[in-house]
């Protein structure tokens, strides 16, 4: 199986303070979605991201809820406004137990 | 032929038809899809570009051919003018005015607008430049980067580079194009990040030149994703408006260019949609948007031709913050009126010789003229499904719509070189599939839809896919899935079930297989003679009567 | 096992109406020119469409934009992604990478905090054979 994890997020390491910054992030998962077959012809199982949420200072900013059509070794963009200096921190979670979590570092002048 | 004064005299006023005079205070010269084409060579215009919008927007630039395009601009059949803007008597005005193009009589008119205009000139390359030769595919493109250098070009943008894989293209950007290569709709993946400069601020006179790139959108699509798999592309019209209003906000330029690969109709959308670009160089579907330029909103747009065939020259009076004045210049590159350029003939002299005699094989005479440009099957193609389906023993043939490869008149001998003129790509595998009859039918009509969804975002700006032994009937103004009807194989109607084993090559797959030039080679040596006096054409329905995109109606059964 | 607050029913639904009527609680939104959805007309690679939605709305803490939907026609399950802001995001901004398996309509609706409904122009993709050039 291909590599898993490897969770990473880039947003820019300074803002002014009200500024709007990116966040964007990476994570190696198959994303299989449970209807197609391998070479045997058997199943391939769901294997999928469903959450990931976002905190800024532990606090929560936001969070998606994903389907199989999204795809393999999933990436995504948002964006916040940078109120405070601090750490964001994205977690990702998928239907086999699989929780993975990276930070990203931010200093607000 | 004629001598240069005698075109002269014929082209109207008896004075050098190059003669320029000098205006405004920046220049700008374009050339665009060159395809390799060091020599000059045959080129014929399409006699066939249809537009597909409503009848009431029938006939809109680019999509006008023969007479009608003639007749809407106001040129005379005959003139050189008439030869290099139109398809009609192709035959007889190519023996009257000559071959088209060649590098060495680029140069000698590039430099001599050098000369004349001095530091306010620049020459943009559209792309394009660096396939469709076989000295171009065998010393992977760098014959052209040389040829590139010699002419001291400013910027470049690409398409049909890319299918020496990323690796190559990054080598000879780096180390050996002088010329600066600008994109703003290249996006690595997965980070989406840009992979070339999307613009370039240069000052010309004391005024500020914004050049932003535009590269060809689809090549993923058109050309195989292997060759770029870790790159991104698309039109992106939201970020060039944010291109274009950094460059005008933050880096305060006077005028905004756009180098673009776009192709004429989704130029024409773009500049519709993104406000604040001044002019568009246009490459990419070989139109020659004129004589004049298209205006869309504030933007003039051009398309400058393909294979030599022309240099545009745009001198402009470049103001605070505003284009204030310009004028415009199609250039016929024609080649016995321009006299070559000693360091470039050297240069392109000393690049072939490795390869002249292999390129000069001669394979067999044509007693038709042969040519590929057109919506549905050139001549050229025609002989090149011919030899496909003969030689793999199918009962029909594709080949790919693809606008380049230039042309032969009766009575030439096609050579080596000539082949590779319509064959020179990185994936050149001959395959043998067997296709349903439903699965020929959607493979033709997908690419009827690249080429006449009324959406210019969908069109990838290539031809109709080139048929051996398959007849049609199509109308161009339906949608996916229903324009093409009452297809047939040999005269028979095609069954939705039944397998039938076609020919063709150019697969968007990794696929083993004959080069297809081995294989056209092979038949063409075999015929010693050839001609393709009858063609695979579709039969057009009748709504399609009266359109000007259309030479030659009869050919179509209108 | 799915992961706890995973909204299951609206993304096993096989039809966009139940699928719409799952996640938003109903079929027809009205569409707005605020809520933009951009995407290719031409998928490079139907196992990856870039997909952007992008809502012009404000961001505070009384009037922000709560959710926006995701959905292609259809994909077996047409719910794609369900993204939940807070008004601290600042913009009402994603972008991800979907799957689609032939030529359809892509469509997002954003709800506000107040359960305004809005819904971007659908746009199509398609997913298609290449093989041209000029
Ligand atoms: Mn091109
Ligand atoms: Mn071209």
């Amino acid at each position: 199986m291909a590599a898993m994890g490897n969770p990473m997020v880039r947003m820019a390491s300074h803002a002014k303070k009200g500024q709007i910054v990116e966040v964007r992030s990476l994570i190696m998962n198959p994303m299989t979605t449970g209807l197609s077959k391998n070479k045997a012809g058997k199943l391939i199982p769901a294997h999928f991201i469903q959450t990931v949420t976002v905190t800024f200072n532990n606090k929560p900013l936001c969070n998606v809820d994903w389907s199989t059509a999204i795809s393999a070794n999933p990436y995504l963009a948002f964006k916040m406004r940078a109120e405070e200096s601090g750490t964001l921190e994205m977690t990702w979670k998928d239907n086999t137990n699989g929780v993975w979590s990276s930070k990203a570092s931010i200093t607000v002048a | 032929f004629l001598s240069p004064s005698a075109i002269a005299s014929s082209w109207g006023s008896g004075k050098d038809p190059y003669e320029i005079d000098d205006y405004g205070n920046v220049t700008l010269l374009h050339i665009t899809d060159t395809h390799a084409q060091l020599l000059p060579v045959w080129w014929r215009e399409p006699g066939t570009n249809i537009g597909t919008r409503k009848q009431k927007e029938w006939g809109v630039t680019p999509h006008l051919v023969g007479n009608h395009k003639l007749e809407y601009y106001g040129i005379k059949a005959g003139t050189p003018e008439g030869y290099a803007l139109s398809c009609m008597d192709f035959d007889t005005l190519a023996h009257k005015y000559g071959k088209i193009g060649g590098y060495a009589h680029i140069a000698t008119l590039v430099k001599r607008y050098r000369e004349q205009v001095g530091k306010k000139a620049i020459l943009l390359d559209g792309g394009d430049a660096w396939q469709g030769s076989a000295t171009s595919l065998w010393t992977k493109a760098e014959d052209m980067v040389g040829a590139q250098n010699l002419l001291k070009e400013d910027y470049f943008v690409g398409h049909w580079e890319f299918t020496y894989g990323a690796d190559r293209v990054e080598y000879l950007l780096k180390h050996k194009l002088k010329a600066k290569f600008l994109s703003q709709n290249v996006f690595t993946i997965p980070w989406d990040e840009p992979v070339f400069d999307p613009y370039d601020i240069r000052e010309i006179s004391g005024r500020k030149v914004a050049i932003i790139g535009q590269s060809f959108p689809f090549t993923p699509i058109a050309n195989p994703a292997y060759f770029v798999p870790k790159w991104a592309f698309g039109i992106h019209p939201g970020h060039m408006q944010k291109m274009v209003d950094e460059c005008r906000e933050k880096h305060h330029a006077d005028i905004v260019v756009v180098l673009s690969h776009n192709g004429a109709d989704v130029d024409k959308k773009m500049a519709s949609q993104v406000k604040g670009i001044d002019i568009i160089l246009g490459g990419h579907t070989h139109e020659i948007m004129g004589p004049r330029p298209v205006k869309i909103n504030n933007t003039l747009i051009i398309n400058t031709s393909t294979n030599g065939k022309f240099l545009a020259r745009f001198d402009l009076d470049v103001g605070k913050g505003k284009l204030k004045g310009w004028r415009f210049h199609y250039l016929p590159i024609i080649s016995n009126m321009i006299p070559e350029d000693k360091e470039m003939v050297d240069y392109i002299t000393k690049v072939r010789a490795p390869y002249a005699k292999k390129l000069a094989e001669p394979l067999a005479v044509t007693e038709s003229l042969l040519y590929r440009r057109d919506n549905f099957n050139g001549t050229f193609d025609q002989i090149l499904c011919d030899a496909l389906r003969e030689e793999m023993d199918c009962e029909a043939a594709f080949s790919p719509g693809f606008r380049w490869g230039y042309c032969k008149l009766p009575g030439e001998t096609i050579t080596m070189e000539d082949v590779m003129g319509q064959t020179a790509i990185t994936y050149p595998q001959v395959t043998v599939t067997e296709y349903t009859g439903a699965e020929l039918k959607n493979v033709m009509e997908q690419v009827a839809d690249n080429l006449f969804n009324p959406n210019p975002y969908y069109i990838q700006g290539g031809d109709m896919i080139r048929v051996g032994n398959i007849q049609y009937t199509m109308d161009p103004g339906e949608t996916i899935d229903k324009r093409i009807t009452d297809l047939r194989i040999g005269g028979k109607m095609v069954q939705a079930n039944k397998r039938y084993k076609v020919a063709g090559w150019g697969a968007m797959q990794r696929v083993e297989g004959t080069p297809v030039w081995d294989i056209f080679a092979k038949w063409l040596r075999s015929k010693k003679t050839v001609s393709a006096n009858s063609r695979d054409l579709p039969v057009l329905t009748k709504n399609m009567k009266g359109n000007p995109g259309i030479a030659f109606p009869k050919e179509y059964d209108l | 096992a799915n992961v706890a607050g995973w909204p299951a029913a609206a993304f096993d639904a096989k039809a966009l109406d139940a699928a719409m009527k799952d996640s938003i609680d109903t079929t027809s939104v009205k569409v707005s020119p605020k809520v933009h959805l951009t995407a290719p007309t031409i998928a490079e690679n139907g196992a990856a469409v870039p997909v952007t939605v992008d809502v012009d709305h404000p961001m505070t803490a009384d009037d922000y934009i709560e959710s926006v939907y995701l959905y292609v026609d259809h994909n077996p399950t047409p719910l794609a992604s369900a993204f939940h802001f807070s008004a601290n995001n600042g913009q009402a901004y994603f972008q991800a990478r979907i799957k689609m398996a032939k030529t359809d309509m892509v469509r997002a609706v954003a709800k506000t905090n107040k359960g305004v409904l809005m819904a971007s122009k659908p746009q199509e993709v398609k997913v298609t054979i290449g093989g041209c050039g000029g």
